[in-house]
Parts: C-alpha cells; sequence; structure tokens
C-alpha cells in the first residue's frame, strides 16, 4: 500500500510544485511589468505637466490653434498662387546652398570617419594602443550637437555656409565613424594579410584590401547620412549658418501679409526633403540587393 | 584552355580593369571638380577677410580665465573691484583682491612686474618693464599722456582715450574712468559668489569644520548658496538640462505610443484595407519630410516658445520616423507565433498582444532608445529655436558675446549630457534585449 501511495503522490506533488512555482514567476513577472508600466506612466504625466507649466501657452489651449498658422499661410499663398512659381525660383539659390551644405559636409565628414573608423577598429589599427583613444574622439564628436559648433564658429567666421559645413562634418565624422568602424569589424582580414605579405603599408593595405569589401555598405550609410544633413543644414541655417533656413526665418520675421514666401521655402524644403528621401532609400535598396546576390 | 580562349578571356579581363580604372579616375575627379565648384560658391577666399581672428583669441582665452575690473572713477575717486565687472561679482564694502595696495595711492600689481599706479588727481601710472613708466592724466575729457608719437602696437593714445594691452593685463583710461583688468586662469565664483560666507572656504572646514554662519547647518547652507549662486545659476542651468532631456523623453516615447497602433494600419499583413495602408503611409511620409524645423515653427505659433513646444515637435517628426520602421517590423513577424496563439482562442487583441509584440519588441525598444540619445541632441537645437533648455541658454550667451566661461560651461555640460543619455540607453538596451542583440 505505501510504495502505491509513494508512486502516486510524488509525480501530482511535483508537477503541484512546478505549477505553484510556474504561477508565481509569472504573478511576479505581472507585478514586475506593472510596476514598471506603472513608474512609465507616472513619469510621462509628470513630464507632460511640467513641460505645460513652463511653456508660455498651455497644451490644451494650443491644440486647438494648431492648424491656424499652416492656415493662414495656405489661404494667403492661395490668394497670390500666380506669384509662387516666381518666389520659388527666387529662393532656389537658398536651397542649392543648404545642399551644398550637406553634401560637403557628408563629403568631408565620410572622409574623416573613415579614417577615424580604421584607426579604431581592432585588427585594422594602424596603431592598436591607440584605439580607444580614437573611439572617445568619436564619442566627442558624435555628442556635440552641431549647433554649438555653428554658432562659436560664427563668431569667429562670420554668418555664411562654412560654419555650417564644419559644424556639421565634425558631427558626421563621429557618428559614421562609428558605423564604419562597425562595418569593418566583420571584414575579412585574408585580403589585408595577402597585401601585407607583398610589402604592401598601412593605407595600402587599407585602401585595396579592406575599401573595396565595405564600399557598399559605406556607401549606403553616407547616403542616409546626406538625408539627415539636409535637415541639419536647414536647421541652421535658422540660426545664422545662410541657405533656406535663414530665408525662412527672415520671412517669418515679417509675419502675415509676406506668408506665400513663407510657403514658397515650406514647399521647397519639403520637396527636396522628399526628394532627397526617396533618392537615397531608392538607392540603398539597390546597393543592399546588390551584395545579396 | 585553347590559345584563342585565352586571349579573349584576357581583353575581357583587361576591358573590365580598364572600366574599373576609369571609374576609380572619374570619381575623384568629379568630386574635386565639385569642391572647385564650392570654394567659388561659399566664397572661401572672402571668408579671411569676414574671419575676426581676435574673435578667435577673445574666444581661447576668456573660456577658461577670468579677469577681475579695478575700475576708478575719475570724478568721484572711488575704487570698484568685480569680478568681470559684473554687479553680481563685486567684491564686498570694505575688502579687495590682495594684489591691490596702498591706501593714498593704490598699486594695483598685475604680476610679472607690471605695475598700475592709481595717484590722487585722476592721474595713472603703469610700469611695464622694458617700457619704462606711462604716465597719464584726465582733465575733464581730455587725457594728456607723457607718450611720444613712435608707439609699439599694443598701446593706443588718442586725446579721449589711452588703451594699453599687455600680457599681464588691459588698461583702459578715458576721463570719467580707469579700468585695469587683471586676468587669471579658471573659473572664478564657480560655487559661492562674495555674498556667502561660504566664498573662499576648502571643501573640509565646511564638511568638517565649524559653523561658519551661525544661522545654518554648513552643508545646508553652502548648498543653497551654491545652488543659488547669482553669476553662475547652477539652479537654472540644471532645470535648463533637465528640461532638454524632459523634451526628448516626452518627445521620443510619446511618438512610440502613438505611431505603433498606427503602423499596424500601415502594415500589409495587418491592414484592413490597401487603401487604409496606402494613406497611412504617405501621412508618415508627410510628417517626417516636413521636418522638426518646419513643425517647431508652426507649433510655436499655437504653443508659443517653450519644452513642450519642442517635446511636440520631436513627438510629430519622430511618429512618423517610428511609424515607417515599425510598420517594417511588422511585415517581417512570423505567422506561427499568431496562429499558434489564436489556436487557444485567442481574440484579435489576445493575438496582437501575444503573438506578435514580443516579436517586434526588440527591433521597437531598440529604435526608441537609439533615437532617444539621438532626440537629446535634437531637443538642444530645436530648444535654441523654440525657447527651452540648455540650447537656448546656449545660444543667448554665445550671441551675448560677453561670457565665454559660461558658453564653454554649457558646451561641457550637454556634451556630458548627450554622452550620458548614449550610455544610459546602451545600459537600458542591454538590460532590455540583451547584449548579444545590442548592436
Amino acid at each position: 500500500m505505501t510504495d502505491f501511495s509513494l508512486l502516486d503522490t510524488a509525480p501530482t506533488q511535483g508537477v503541484d510544485r512546478i505549477q505553484s512555482s510556474y504561477l508565481q514567476q509569472v504573478r511576479k513577472r505581472r507585478l514586475y511589468g506593472g510596476i514598471t508600466l506603472l513608474v512609465f506612466v507616472l513619469l510621462m504625466v509628470s513630464g507632460f505637466n511640467i513641460a505645460d507649466d513652463r511653456n508660455a501657452g498651455s497644451f490644451w489651449d494650443g491644440i486647438g490653434k494648431v492648424g491656424d498658422y499652416p492656415a493662414d499661410v495656405l489661404s494667403e499663398a492661395w490668394e497670390k498662387l500666380s506669384d509662387l512659381p516666381g518666389l520659388i525660383v527666387k529662393y532656389f539659390p537658398a536651397l542649392i546652398e543648404t545642399i551644398n551644405i550637406a553634401a560637403v559636409s557628408t563629403l568631408i565628414g565620410a572622409v574623416f570617419g573613415l579614417i577615424f573608423s580604421l584607426l579604431a577598429t581592432r585588427g585594422l589599427a594602424r596603431w592598436p594602443r591607440l584605439i580607444p583613444l580614437f573611439r572617445r574622439m568619436m564619442d566627442i564628436m558624435r555628442a556635440v550637437p552641431e549647433i554649438v559648433i555653428a554658432l562659436v564658429l560664427i563668431f569667429v567666421l562670420g554668418g555664411g555656409p562654412v560654419p555650417a559645413v564644419i559644424a556639421i562634418a565634425i558631427h558626421t565624422a563621429g557618428a559614421l565613424g562609428k558605423l564604419f568602424s562597425e562595418a569593418a569589424e566583420n571584414a575579412s582580414l585574408k585580403p589585408v594579410e595577402g597585401l601585407a605579405s607583398t610589402g604592401a603599408n598601412w593605407s595600402q593595405q587599407m585602401w585595396l584590401g579592406v575599401i573595396p569589401q565595405v564600399a557598399p555598405n559605406y556607401l549606403s550609410y553616407g547616403l542616409l547620412r546626406f538625408e539627415i544633413n539636409i535637415r541639419a543644414s536647414a536647421i541652421l541655417g535658422f540660426v545664422g549658418a545662410g541657405g533656406l533656413g535663414y530665408e525662412l526665418r527672415n520671412a517669418m520675421a515679417w509675419g502675415p501679409g509676406r506668408f506665400d514666401e513663407a510657403a514658397a521655402i515650406f514647399i521647397l524644403l519639403f520637396g527636396s526633403i522628399v526628394f532627397f528621401d526617396q533618392l537615397s532609400s531608392r538607392f540603398r535598396n539597390r546597393l543592399s540587393e546588390g551584395r545579396a546576390t | 584552355m585553347t590559345n584563342a580562349e585565352l586571349t579573349l578571356a584576357k581583353s575581357q579581363a583587361d576591358t573590365l580593369f580598364g572600366r574599373k580604372r576609369q571609374i576609380a579616375r572619374a570619381v575623384p575627379a568629379i568630386i574635386l571638380a565639385y569642391f572647385v565648384y564650392i570654394v567659388f560658391a561659399f566664397d572661401i577666399a572672402g571668408l579671411a577677410q569676414r574671419a575676426k581672428l581676435e574673435n578667435a583669441v577673445i574666444l581661447a582665452s576668456d573660456s577658461w580665465s577670468y579677469k577681475v575690473h579695478v575700475t576708478r572713477s575719475n570724478r568721484t575717486g572711488e575704487i570698484d573691484y568685480a569680478v568681470e565687472g559684473e554687479r553680481k561679482g563685486r567684491y564686498p564694502e570694505g575688502e579687495r583682491p590682495d594684489w591691490v595696495t596702498g591706501n593714498d595711492v593704490v598699486t594695483v600689481d598685475l604680476g610679472g612686474d607690471h605695475e598700475v599706479r592709481l595717484l590722487p588727481e585722476k592721474r595713472t601710472e603703469v610700469d611695464v618693464p622694458g617700457f619704462g613708466t606711462i604716465s597719464a592724466r584726465a582733465e575733464g575729457r581730455m587725457i594728456t599722456t607723457n607718450l611720444g608719437n613712435d608707439l609699439p602696437d599694443w598701446i593706443s593714445v588718442s586725446d579721449r582715450r589711452v588703451a594699453i594691452t599687455t600680457a599681464e593685463g588691459r588698461i583702459a583710461i578715458t576721463g570719467s574712468k580707469t579700468e585695469v583688468f587683471n586676468y587669471f586662469p579658471g573659473w572664478e565664483l564657480f560655487f559661492f559668489t562674495f555674498e556667502s560666507p561660504y566664498q573662499g572656504q576648502g571643501l573640509f572646514s565646511i564638511l568638517f569644520g565649524e559653523r561658519i554662519d551661525p544661522t545654518r547647518h554648513n552643508i545646508a547652507g553652502a548648498w543653497k548658496d551654491f545652488w543659488g549662486n547669482a553669476m553662475w545659476r547652477h539652479a537654472d542651468v540644471a532645470w535648463a538640462v533637465g528640461e532638454t532631456i524632459l523634451m526628448a523623453f516626452l518627445g521620443t516615447f510619446g511618438a512610440a505610443i502613438i505611431a505603433l497602433p498606427l503602423s499596424f494600419l500601415a502594415a500589409k499583413r495587418f491592414a484592413p484595407f490597401a487603401a487604409i495602408r496606402y494613406a497611412m503611409r504617405r501621412v508618415f511620409d508627410f510628417v517626417r519630410g516636413v521636418d522638426a524645423l518646419i513643425w517647431t515653427v508652426v507649433l510655436a505659433r499655437a504653443f508659443g516658445p517653450g519644452p513642450l513646444t519642442g517635446a511636440l515637435a520631436i513627438l510629430v517628426t519622430d511618429t512618423g520616423t517610428f511609424g515607417k520602421i515599425f510598420s517594417e517590423a511588422l511585415e517581417n513577424v512570423d505567422e506561427k507565433q499568431i496562429e499558434g496563439v489564436s489556436s487557444t482562442g485567442a481574440k484579435p487583441l489576445q493575438r496582437y498582444r501575444f503573438g506578435v509584440i514580443p516579436q517586434i519588441m526588440p527591433v521597437l525598444l531598440s529604435q526608441i532608445l537609439y533615437f532617444l540619445e539621438s532626440n537629446t541632441r535634437s531637443a538642444t537645437i530645436i530648444g535654441a529655436i523654440t525657447g527651452g533648455g540648455i540650447g537656448l541658454m546656449l545660444t543667448q550667451a554665445i550671441q551675448t558675446q560677453k561670457d565665454w566661461e559660461e558658453v564653454a560651461y554649457y558646451i561641457i555640460l550637454v556634451v556630458i549630457m548627450v554622452m550620458l543619455m548614449d550610455w544610459f540607453s546602451g545600459w537600458l538596451r542591454g538590460r532590455l534585449i540583451g547584449r548579444s542583440e545590442a548592436h
């Protein structure tokens, strides 16, 4: 009898134990999840209230007025619709400047990012001991917002596109350097070894052994950066670095009566961002497909 | 392989190499041509004239040093001592720096044997080693000096104004006042202003020493005076940094909360009609394309300047970006898990909660956290435009072109803030998704 009862109860006891400990775990997880959610909701709500308090106008007053300004701009632009093509032509050079700032800073930033990334990648670095140094340098370059460098340089160099180019290029070098170095870490070292055996120096090893492997990847990162930099260059224009953003600030300062100019600038900015967005995403898709086949 | 085949292969290889070589030459040539065009388009040649190198010198020296102004009013004869010449940095009544001595003749020792003597009857004498003594006297609005016509370029003299710039400090004399600027390295009064009794006390004596201010406990009092420092405004700066992080936090997570349900409507597998999916995608593209700059401008009209406007601008822009990323992630989910969950009789909402969300959670979280870090930087920039946070303080400090040590302080704070957010989001990503999936 005793044997039977042992055989009979042991498995059920085991199952019970597993079940209860499982349920306990589930309950614990639910509790933790609930607490995390509660803390998160509390943070969001209190954060919103603080931001609302410190804002000039409150959220609930302003939410109804969000459409007013676009409506004013659109209605005025609609009335003067015949002027719009002329205004678009007038501001086209500013758009070109904004795009030029983005393109030049992407190119310069990519070159420096490339050099930094190779110097900061394990297995490829020219001076392996200095890898942490180059990494920290990239971190700092990435962390400084463009506007900081741009404003300081505007003080020294005067307004215009050059401070914006330098500011965006520094940030780009840091941001691309990190992505480039992650891609370079996955590159095969065999071509590098082969080149080294023929007596190639470091720069030849990199240029002929590593770059061809990672070029499609780098190109696609660079294009994505170019897209981001167009936006950045428009914003920097707003603080005095020239281009479309600068024109936008002036047009805004004039206020009603000149809303058609603001509308023309909005259209140009929106159009060019969407255009380059589509262009680069198509090109990037082709790059990644080319790699897959 | 026959000889003919070999020749064919060789010629094919040659053409291929030739084409590659052409591309290898053409790409740098195009970039070079573009840069030549840019040199003219950006007027690089004119930059040399527009650039103000003296501004760079001011920037480089002022950001890590401070100056104490010794100002004698030539009308009343009173002498005033103030850090950076600010009222908030004025020495208390009856006190003066220890490098100033004498009563009838006040001697200011600039260091390196440079000495300025403020004599009675509006007279001033300046000793410069290797040059001699310069003496100047103010009469009404006119200045008379012992200087001849042949002067080095660090002295500028007119009948109204004398300015002397030495390596140790600057002296400016006009009819109304004589000013001496003595430069020192460091950020003066960073912890306490002269109004505080804790000014000039060491850390040890504040923490463990006797009560300096009998009415207050040392640490509490010191903290209050530090926090309320009128020159460096630590409390305001901390608020501003908090506001910037708040903008990034509200914007990023608000965008994620709004984008998640909308992204279901934009994903091929979950959208009820193709028309809705198409419309939703265009909405995402539009919101992204309008860009944070325009959103900031538009929203600032409705909500006024402040952190809420910045948070909303980030929120709206990133709703588009998140919507796109999330809907792409949703299109890649595995059908099997959803089938498994629905086989247990789960309702649609439960299917989403247990079949879909766990699959896309890693992608979602890593993207959201990545954007949290990058939005901290954006919030600094947007704050400068919309008027909130550390971005505003920084732009104001730069635009007044006066307190470069404050600018340096803010820049360091911004860099630390962004790096901390970078580290924090990386840490959180590691905790939530596991190290292996964190990039």
